[in-house]
């Protein structure tokens, strides 16, 4: 049984089996995995962006327990420090200075960015290293870094832009969000939920969080925010990262959330029907090739062909 | 805090003004996100800057700086006017029916009895008309009540003045308004959670008076979810003023005698605080035993009643206080010698850091105490132009002693809900630093040495200070927080039974109620009694146990005064004794003794209809009128920051503060609106911990560089870009920063004038980690509040302008 | 003697008077650039392929890992650019397109059912077939290398946005499998034609293939002197 920390009401305490690894996995980049013998408890972490006051303890609090090195950058007009996700930063704030058409009122909308651990992944389809991506059962997708090869596949498959690689670095890797699964496997939160002080960031199980989150949506509904939802976009299945949005109906304005994400068509095309088709037009021509030197025999070169050219270089007056 | 961190949830609205509580105190404000998600509470935020509090608000206000008088005092208007006032609160408990001496007035902008030489009043009309019996006259219908005088004073700040003064839209204004009235129900309450934005100008005191007084009238003080909370600086900053760490204080909130006080019955002859109302309490009737206690602490069994306790060891002051202004003042003078400077970066923190620079310059030695290499440590040292100075003129020997931080130590912390929470050390130390406690005895202990050696003028309070601990170079937290407890000096017997010991020699005195005034208790800060008494280290304790729910966890660490969570608590009920909202008891009479969740702040027996709920005043009732204990008026009154955009609309002959003190060469040194055309403020980020976390990694990344903040429009008038280096200045220095282009700060239209406002975070300096940069106390004015001098941080004037970058 | 030579004239062509006739069709240097394409190209086959389909992901082994798979291909793929376009400059102009081309193209299905090569005109130094693959091959030798380098995050990954990247990969792969067709019919066309791979294993061919697959260079070659004992 897990103890998920003290988190205060309404934020749910939960009963999630916990422990999990190999034999958990629904999913293995390049490659298939048995069907697990049990189903995990999907875990799911709730972000409300309405309680969020962007105060980067979530990315200070990753950076520690992930042993990041963030290099010091500099101001470049705004609070989005660091500006993007990066290999020595797996989370970020995007703030977004929004004025709302209907009430002329000026919003800050703050948005912690990340991986959305997306059941339906694109980075997972588009890896093409066996087992460099996993998808366990409780819904985590994570990275194995032994196993990466570094190609960036799953920058291209990422539906949220969230996978960044190490490019600088003597062997590049894709690094994104864990859901701090190595907590997670051991009864604790993520570690940005943990160091949240106003938990705007809680973490337990897909439904729970959806109960929490309709608690928050009533509320902020209650605040004359109409369009007050849950984000978990269906075109990817649904994710084990939401948001509680008080405008759900316009993801975009909170620094580009994508309306309808999905794996892109391009990369399904790539990943999908191309893979089929490009062994069926190699392995058919390769036939035909064959066939061809088969029915139509050799085309060899005659004795007059050769005497033609003696002819012709005049080697035969020789 | 009247209240605590954990009673915020119980509030129905939030007040942050003065404050920006989700950046500042972002772990407490978790306690403004359970009442919005819990109880449905709003939050209304006040701030010249759309600040990270105003992103989550359910309403945001525009104010100009150093106006905020004017706008509570015009929240006060509106209350009164359309009657949203908690009448039977007001009757009761305040001094709103109380008559005041003929005489007292108040005309263009000034009380009855200024000196314009001496920037002082003569206050003697500034108080109450005392009957025959010697105890306040009380009538709310006379034309000289408290509450008609007020009405009076207030009415002049009409929504139309307070926009004209503020720049408040009237509209935005007055929802405010309307939306803080609603709190006047006996069933509805509000929080005012405020900080440094507050505190730093020259008329501080009287922004948080004034919302003390809106608070009163609304009925919400000693309620729960209600209060004025001070939101404190720094985890230990409560504990430093409760310790008296201030150069007029000693621990306890008693006064350093002034050196008119030669003896210890002069003393005590201004500190009777014989009850103004018949039946009072008036618990600092009590002050003799806090005080011999105190003495008992210091010097043990030398002071002895024979010699006053010791009073003649005690420093008496010849100034007022030596606050920081002047001291950094007198340095300048040439008069300071030596200088140490504990946990402390005045370089950066003090104003008008060319003066720091110059005052430093001329100390003889300088000792810098710190777990990290300040800027003050090195203000000699050259680091182009982030600290021009030459390095071969300055003489001042610099000593740095490297100290633990908190994490390496073990002790209390008092945080701003008055919490002492015990806390143990997570980690060694590094290198050679050493705790506070063994650096200060160290020194202490040789100072002794050389007086037993050498002798010296007056060297009983040194030689004779009480010195117990087991190892006497290094005294314990424990030990020292003993000590602060008190403890019997002499076995204590009953009254009434001679034979019978109810204290014996050395045991922990219980609390303060057992002091006394005889030397046979020692105490060294009576609010703390009973902190670690013989139950044990009641700061220590860690239950998370919280009966129905109130918020008080009244068994997890410990509270000052004995372990009080809500101060003035007895104000939760009405006269009867009948707690004024249902939902929210906190305290009840239940016939023969006050019972409920908390500590009773009163005599548990005190009838509720007779013996009022503040009992630290006299008068037994809050002030709405505080007599003469404020120097700038027992009403809080609209004054301009010293350097303001615009003249004092409602006396236009005052400039900033009329009583605050500015020393000589410093008012030359104010700019003004002509030179100096915009309105700055400074405040620090959330990113940010004082001056420490630059020193940190990862914390260093999240702000890496010095930033000035503006709005669109004046970046636009400015050709200034987002990202872009701006030179800033004012007439005291010039710093270099990068922009910040931003919508959530615009300008305000104050008396006809478009006021732009620039914001100038304070975090950066020469030293740690980010990239080097400035601070807004190159620019601040050296002038400070009129009561506690706490300098005028928020509001100066600058002139900016888009400047190429540095070429590296 | 000698006099200009024809366009499709590559400097080392020359008729040797033997028994049979030998020509000269390829100098060393060309075959050497020649086969170095050639293992360039194989090696980038096996890092990409290694890298398009998981059933081919073992392919990475010869690297000694994926990692390293992934970080030849594109250091493989300047190399095969560079090899490429070698030979792309040694023999563009006699890749130009001529009258008779269309011609040979309209007759060629009934030669490559087997009937007679007579009936075809006679070509230069290159056959409209093999013309098109030098010219699809220059083309798709391009493509790869822009879509590579925009796949190649370590140097250029800010100069594509990700809807880019994800079209680049989608190129690259189609293109790469359009290649290996090319490749088919290109090596399949060496094999049906016996005596070709001669002319790039040891650099000449008999006179008869000449006269029956480049009879119009072959004469090219006598009447322009090209002749040696």
């Amino acid at each position: 049984m897990a103890n998920f920390e003290f988190v205060l009401p309404p934020a749910p305490t939960t009963n999630i089996k916990v422990a999990f690894g190999e034999g958990d996995l629904v999913a293995r980049s390049a490659s298939s995995v048995p069907p697990p013998a049990k189903q995990l408890t999907p875990v799911a972490k709730l972000i409300d962006v309405s309680k969020c006051i962007g105060c980067k303890a979530c990315e200070v609090a990753c950076l520690e327990w992930n042993n990041l090195r963030h290099p010091i950058g500099i101001n470049t007009g705004s609070y989005n420090i660091p500006p993007d996700l990066d290999p020595n930063i797996f989370t970020v704030m995007r703030f977004t200075e929004w004025v709302n058409p209907e009430t002329k009122n000026l919003e800050w909308l703050i948005r912690k960015d990340g991986c959305m651990h997306c059941v339906d992944p694109g980075c997972l389809k588009a890896c093409p290293a066996p087992g460099a991506i996993v998808q366990y059962s409780n819904g985590i997708v994570d990275f194995d870094h032994e196993k990466c090869i570094g190609c960036g596949y799953c920058v291209r498959g990422c539906p949220f832009n969230i996978p960044r690689i190490s490019r600088n670095a003597d062997q590049p890797k894709a690094y994104k969000c864990t859901l701090c699964s190595d907590r997670v496997a051991v009864g604790q939160g993520p570690a940005c939920a943990k160091s949240c002080p106003t938990h705007a960031i809680v973490f337990g199980t897909k439904d729970e969080m959806k109960k929490h989150a309709e608690g928050r949506i009533k509320d902020l509904k209650s605040r004359g925010f109409s369009n007050a939802g849950l984000y978990d976009p269906p075109g990817v299945g649904g994710t084990h990262v939401m948001y509680v949005l008080a405008h759900a109906d316009k993801p975009e304005i909170y620094a580009g959330l994508p309306k309808d994400p999905k794996i892109s068509t391009v990369v399904e095309i790539w990943k999908g029907l191309f893979k089929y088709a490009g062994f069926i037009a190699i392995g058919g021509l390769a036939a035909v090739s064959v066939l061809h030197q088969v029915i139509a025999g050799p085309n060899r070169v005659s004795r007059a062909d050769e005497d033609n050219a003696k002819r012709l270089a005049g080697s035969d007056k020789k | 805090m009247t209240n605590s961190w954990t009673d915020i949830k119980n509030t129905d609205l939030v007040v942050i003004m003065g404050g920006n509580a989700a950046e500042a105190h972002p772990c407490g404000f978790k306690w403004v996100t359970e009442a919005k998600a819990n109880r449905g509470a709003k939050l209304i935020v006040v701030d010249p800057r759309f600040t990270r509090s105003a992103a989550v608000a359910d309403y945001y206000a525009p104010i100009r700086q150093g106006t905020d008088i004017a706008f509570l005092l015009g929240v006060m208007n509106y209350c009164i006017a359309n009657n949203k006032v908690q009448w039977e609160y007001v009757k009761a408990f305040t001094n709103a029916p109380y008559i005041i001496k003929e005489g007292f007035g108040y005309q263009d902008g000034l009380f009855t009895g200024y000196d314009e030489a001496k920037r002082d009043y003569n206050k003697s009309t500034w108080d109450y008309e005392l009957g025959a019996d010697g105890y306040v006259k009380s009538d709310i219908d006379h034309p000289r009540s408290v509450w008609n005088l007020m009405k009076k004073h207030v009415s002049v700040y009409t929504p139309e003045m307070v926009e004209r003064i503020c720049g408040t839209p009237k509209d935005k204004f007055l929802k405010v308004a309307e939306m803080i009235s609603e709190c006047s129900s006996p069933t509805k309450t509000m929080t005012s959670m405020y900080a440094l934005g507050w505190t730093q100008h020259s008329k501080g005191s009287q922004n948080i008076r004034c919302m003390a007084m809106l608070q009163l009238i609304l009925g919400n003080i000693g309620v729960r979810g209600g209060g004025m909370n001070a939101l404190r600086g720094h985890s230990n900053i409560q504990g430093l003023t409760d310790l008296g760490l201030m150069s007029n204080l000693l621990p306890g909130y008693l006064t350093i005698p002034n050196e008119k006080e030669a003896t210890l019955d002069v003393y005590m002859s201004t500190r009777g605080f014989k009850p103004l109302r018949p039946n009072q309490m008036s618990y600092w009737q009590n002050y003799k035993k806090f005080f011999v206690s105190f003495q008992k602490a210091m010097w043990g069994s030398a002071a002895t009643p024979e010699n006053n306790f010791a009073y003649d060891y005690l420093p008496k002051l010849d100034v007022p206080s030596y606050d920081v202004l002047r001291v950094f003042e007198l340095m300048h003078q040439g008069k300071v010698n030596g200088y140490f400077c504990q946990g402390f970066n005045p370089l950066l923190s003090a104003p008008n850091r060319k003066k720091l620079t110059a005052a430093l310059s001329k100390l003889k030695y300088l000792v810098v105490m710190d777990p990290l290499q300040t800027e003050t440590a090195r203000f000699w040292q050259n680091h182009g132009e982030y600290n021009e100075v030459n390095s071969g003129s300055i003489q001042t020997e610099v000593i740095e002693l490297p100290t633990t931080c908190f994490a390496e130590d073990e002790g209390s912390l008092t945080n701003s809900g008055r919490w002492l929470q015990w806390h143990w050390a997570g980690g060694t130390p590094p290198g050679e630093a050493k705790h506070d406690s063994w650096i200060m005895s160290q020194i202490h202990l040789r100072l002794k040495a050389l007086y037993q050696k050498e002798g010296g003028a007056f060297s009983d309070p040194i030689l004779k200070l009480d010195w117990r601990y087991k190892d006497p170079g290094s005294p314990t937290s424990e030990e020292l927080a003993k000590e602060v407890n008190g403890y019997a000096t002499e076995d204590i017997t009953d009254p009434n039974d001679a034979t019978k010991v109810v204290l014996a020699k050395g045991k922990q005195v219980v609390s303060f109620a057992v002091l006394r005034d005889d030397g046979k208790t020692a105490c060294g800060c009576w609010i703390y009694s009973g902190s670690f008494n013989e139950a044990g280290n009641n700061m220590a304790r860690r239950s998370t146990n919280d009966p129905d729910s109130t918020g008080a966890y009244p068994t997890w660490a410990w509270s000052w005064p004995v372990n009080r969570r809500i101060l003035y608590n007895r104000a939760s009920a009405d006269i009867n004794g009948k707690p004024w909202d249902d939902s929210r008891k906190l305290l009840w009479w239940d016939g023969s003794k006050w019972t409920g969740y908390d500590v009773p702040d009163i005599l548990p027996t005190a009838k509720p209809d007779v013996v009022g709920p503040f009992i630290m005043n006299p008068e037994g009732t809050a002030r709405l009128f505080t007599r003469g204990l404020m120097r700038d008026g027992p009403f809080p009154a609209h004054y301009e920051p010293f350097e303001a955009p615009v003249v004092n609309v409602l006396a236009p002959k005052i400039r900033g503060n009329p009583v605050a003190r500015v020393f000589k060469g410093d008012m030359e040194q104010f700019g003004d609106a002509k030179e100096f055309p915009y309105a700055a403020t400074s405040y620090r980020l959330t990113e940010h911990f004082h001056f420490w976390t630059k020193h940190a990694h990862n914390p260093a990344v999240m702000q890496p560089e010095f930033f000035v903040e503006i709005g669109e429009e004046l970046a636009k008038q400015k050709g200034i870009t987002g990202g872009g280096w701006v030179r800033v200045w004012s007439k005291r220095g010039s710093v270099k920063a990068k922009a910040v282009v931003t919508k959530r700060i615009k300008p305000l239209q104050c008396d006809g004038k478009t006021v732009h406002i620039v914001g100038i975070p304070l975090h950066w300096g020469f030293m740690g980690e980010t990239k080097k940069g400035f601070g807004p106390n190159s620019l601040t004015p050296y002038v400070g509040d009129a009561n506690i001098e706490t300098p005028e941080y928020k509001a100066f004037l600058v002139d900016i302008e888009s400047i190429t970058g540095p070429t590296a | 003697m000698t006099t200009t030579s024809p366009y499709d004239v590559q400097p080392g062509d020359r008729v040797h008077r033997r028994d049979p006739v030998v020509v000269d069709r390829h100098s060393s240097f060309v075959r050497v650039n020649h086969w170095t394409t050639v293992i360039t190209m194989l090696l980038l086959w096996a890092s990409g392929f290694a890298l398009f389909h998981p059933s081919l992901y073992f392919l990475a082994g010869l690297f000694g890992s994926g990692e390293n798979a992934r970080e030849w291909h594109p250091w493989l793929g300047l190399v095969l650019f560079v090899a490429f376009y070698g030979l792309f400059f040694r023999f563009w102009r006699a890749c130009l397109f001529a009258g008779e081309d269309s011609r040979w193209l309209a007759g060629l299905p009934k030669v490559m059912a087997g009937g007679d090569e007579e009936r075809l005109p006679e070509v230069g130094r290159f056959n409209a077939g093999q013309k098109m693959f030098f010219w699809i091959m220059a083309i798709m030798v391009i493509i790869m290398l822009v879509t590579g380098l925009a796949m190649w995050d370590q140097y250029f990954y800010d100069y594509t946005t990700i809807e880019q990247k994800r079209i680049m990969v989608l190129i690259h792969s189609v293109v790469a499998v359009l290649v290996v067709c090319g490749v088919i019919v290109h090596v399949s066309m060496v094999i049906w034609e016996r005596g070709t791979l001669q002319a790039m294993t040891r650099g000449y061919v008999t006179g008869g293939w000449a006269w029956k697959h480049h009879r119009k260079w072959l004469r090219e070659l006598v009447t322009g002197g090209r002749v040696g004992p």
